[in-house]
C-alpha cells in the first residue's frame, strides 16, 4: 500500500508559525494541498497534506523544526449527501475508530483525509467496500 | 602516562609526610604574614606550633568566600604586593569580585598540575590543543594555556564562541583535543550536527576535557556522542588555581586530586563535621604550595565525596567522584531540597527530549521545567505530546519528590548558551 502521508510539525502556539512553515515550503516548491492544526495550550501540532512530502519533511527539518510523517487516509468520496456518512459507516462497521478527520474539494472532487486507530483495516475494508483509496500520485494537482 | 610519575605516584606514606611538612609550613607563613589568619589564630587561641600532624588540620579556621570578599583586595596576600605576578578574578554576582594572586612559582605550579591532569589521559606533545574557556580574568582558559605549552603541545587560544571560527579552526589545524565549558560542547555538538560537518570523519578531535559547570555522566555520554570523542570530567576553582585541582585520568571514573598541592576534606555543610569515607559532603581544600595567597580549609560549596579506593592507572592520589552540586545552587520548593543537576539527569536519560533545559519558579512555589523536543519524542499527534509531558513530570517527581509543570518547546527556543548556561529563573514571590 501506498497511502499518503501526512507531514506533521511541533510547533509552540504563538502568532506567526502557519506563516513560518508555509514559507520554507513555499521556498522548497512545494505545493501544500491541505492542512490542519491541533492545538493544547503552548503547543500543537500542524499537519501538511503536500506534494512531496519527504522533501518537505527534509525542508522543515533543515530549519530545525521537529518532524514526523503519519499515515493517513485519502479516500474520494461522491460530493454528495450522505458521502461522509457512508466513509464512517464502514469504519464503524469494524469498529475502527477516527481520530482526525477533515475534506476538501479540488476539480470538483471531493477528498476526505483521515487518521484512524487501525490504519491498514481501514484500507482493506473501504476499499472491499467500493471506496476509492488515493496514493500520494492520485492525489488532485 | 605520567609527567611528572615520582610526585604522582608517591606511596601514601610518604605523600602524607609531604602533606604535613607543607601544611606546618603554610600555617607558619600565614600567621606570620595574613593579618587576617593571624586574627583568627588569635581567637582560637592557636599557635603555629600547635599542628603536630595531619589530623590538628581540623583545629584550623575555615575560609569562606566571603572572608575572600571582605580581605578584597590585598588583604590575604602573603607576599609583598610586588611580589605577585599575576591576578585573576572570580566572578561574583553581586559586588566586589574575589581577587587571586599567584606568584610565580604559583603561575608555574598550577601548569604544572594542568600539564599532569592532561598528559595522565594520553595527551603528549605531539597534540593540538584548542582552548575554548573564556579567556582573560577568569582562571579558565590562562592556567591550561601555560598546562598545554609546558607539554609542548601547539596551543590555540580561541576562547568560547563564535561555533563558525572554531569549527574553522579545527579544521585548518587539526585540532586534536579542546577544553570547554558542558553547555558549549553541547552546543557545539549542535552546531556541527546542523552543518553537516561529522567529527568522526571531517575532524581530528580526540579529546576533550569539559569542566566548570557541573554536568551529569547522562551529559558526558550525550558530548561524546556529539563530538565524536572521549570527555574528561575536570575540576578547579579560581580559588585553587583554576583548572587542574582534580581531573579525571585514562579510566574515566572519579578525578585525582593532586594531593601533593591540596589537603582534601569532606564536611557535612551544616555542622563543620567530616563525613565518613566516601559519604557525600562539601568540598574543603587546603593549599599546600601556594605562595601569594594561601588559603586555610576553604569552603568551595561544591558537594561530592571521595573514591578511598586505589586507582589501576597508578596514580596515588585519592579521586572525587562527579560534583553533584554547589550547596550555592540549591533550591528549596515546597520545603524539599533540590539542585538542578538533579533535573538535568532526570531529562538527559530521556530520549524524547533535547540538551537545553530551563527551570522556573513562580508566584507560591510554582515549578516549571522547559525541555525542547527531540525527533525520537514525536509522534505527530497532540494527545501523545500532552501524554509525553505527563511522563516527564511524573520522572521527576520521582527524583526530586515535587511534580513540577513540564513544558515541550520546539528545539532552537531555549537561549543557546555559549558560556556558563543559566539553567535557573527564579521569580517567586514569598
Amino acid at each position: 500500500m501506498n497511502d499518503v502521508k501526512l507531514v506533521a510539525a511541533f510547533v509552540e502556539n504563538k502568532p506567526g508559525q502557519v506563516a513560518h512553515f508555509a514559507k520554507i515550503l513555499a521556498g522548497a516548491v512545494i505545493n501544500i494541498r491541505w492542512i490542519a492544526v491541533a492545538s493544547t495550550g503552548p503547543f500543537g501540532v500542524i499537519k501538511f497534506l503536500v506534494s512531496d512530502p519527504e522533501k518537505a519533511c527534509e525542508a522543515l527539518k533543515h530549519e530545525g523544526s521537529v518532524v514526523k510523517l503519519v499515515d493517513a487516509l485519502a479516500i474520494e468520496v461522491p460530493d454528495k449527501p450522505g458521502g461522509l456518512h457512508a466513509v464512517a459507516d464502514c469504519l464503524v462497521k469494524h469498529n475502527i475508530n477516527l481520530d482526525n478527520a477533515s475534506g476538501f474539494i479540488a476539480n470538483d472532487r471531493a477528498i476526505l483525509v483521515i487518521e484512524v486507530s487501525n490504519h491498514d483495516l481501514a484500507h482493506e475494508v473501504l476499499q472491499k467496500d467500493g471506496f476509492r483509496v488515493l496514493s500520494q500520485k492520485e492525489l488532485p494537482v | 602516562m605520567f609527567w611528572d610519575q615520582k610526585s604522582e605516584t608517591l606511596d601514601r606514606a610518604a605523600l602524607e609526610r609531604l602533606q604535613f611538612e607543607r601544611l606546618q609550613e603554610t600555617v607558619r607563613r600565614v600567621a606570620a604574614h595574613v593579618p587576617f589568619y593571624r586574627l583568627k589564630f588569635a581567637e582560637l587561641g592557636l599557635k603555629p606550633e600547635d599542628i603536630q600532624s595531619l589530623a590538628d588540620l581540623r583545629r584550623l579556621p575555615f575560609t569562606t568566600s566571603a572572608d575572600l570578599r571582605e580581605n578584597y583586595p590585598t588583604g590575604l596576600l602573603a607576599v609583598p604586593y610586588d611580589a605577585t605576578l599575576r591576578l585573576h578574578t572570580s566572578s561574583g554576582t553581586t559586588g566586589k569580585p574575589k581577587a587571586l594572586f599567584f606568584s610565580r612559582q604559583d603561575v608555574d605550579n598550577a601548569a604544572e598540575l594542568c600539564a599532569r591532569s592532561f598528559v595522565m589521559t594520553g595527551i603528549t606533545q605531539k597534540d593540538v590543543f584548542q582552548n575554548m574557556m573564556t579567556y582573560g580574568m577568569f582562571t579558565g582558559a590562562l592556567v591550561t594555556h601555560y598546562g598545554a605549552e609546558k607539554i609542548g603541545c601547539l596551543v590555540i587560544p580561541a576562547g568560547p564562541g563564535n561555533s563558525e571560527r572554531q569549527l574553522m579552526l579545527m579544521q585548518d589545524f587539526r585540532t586534536t583535543f579542546i577544553h570547554l565549558t558542558p553547555s558549549y560542547a553541547l552546543y557545539l555538538a549542535t552546531f556541527l550536527e546542523k552543518h553537516g560537518v561529522d567529527p568522526r570523519r571531517d575532524l581530528a578531535l580526540r579529546k576533550a576535557f569539559v569542566g566548570a559547570e557541573p554536568y551529569t555522566e547522562e551529559t558526558r555520554g550525550k558530548i561524546e556522542e556529539g563530538l565524536g570523542l572521549e570527555v574528561y570530567n575536570s575540576y578547579g576553582l579560581s580559588e585553587m588555581n583554576g583548572p587542574g585541582v582534580a581531573f579525571e585520568c585514562g579510566q574515566k571514573h572519579g578525578m585525582h586530586l593532586w594531593e601533593d598541592h591540596f589537603l582534601i576534606e569532606i564536611i557535612d555543610p551544616q555542622s563543620g563535621e567530616p563525613v565518613r569515607d566516601g559519604e557525600p559532603g562539601e568540598l574543603v581544600l587546603t593549599t599546600l604550595t601556594r605562595e601569594a595567597m594561601p588559603l586555610l580549609r576553604y569552603r568551595t560549596r561544591d558537594i561530592t565525596s571521595i573514591i578511598t579506593k586505589p586507582c589501576p592507572c597508578g596514580c596515588t592520589h585519592r579521586r572525587l567522584n562527579r560534583i553533584t552540586g554547589r550547596s550555592d545552587d540549591m533550591l528549596i520548593v515546597r520545603g524539599v531540597n533540590i539542585y538542578p543537576q538533579q533535573i538535568e539527569r532526570v531529562l538527559m536519560a530521556q530520549p524524547e527530549v533535547g540538551r537545553n533545559y530551563l527551570i522556573t519558579l513562580e508566584g507560591l512555589d510554582e515549578m516549571t521545567v522547559r525541555v525542547e523536543l527531540a525527533e525520537a519524542g514525536f509522534e505527530g499527534q497532540v494527545e501523545q505530546l500532552v501524554k509525553l509531558q505527563s511522563h516527564l513530570a511524573e520522572k521527576l517527581r520521582t527524583e526530586i519528590l515535587i511534580k513540577p509543570q513540564v513544558q515541550l518547546l520546539p528545539p532552537g527556543s531555549l537561549p543557546a548558551s555559549e558560556g556558563k548556561a543559566k539553567r535557573v529563573i527564579d521569580n517567586r514571590k514569598l
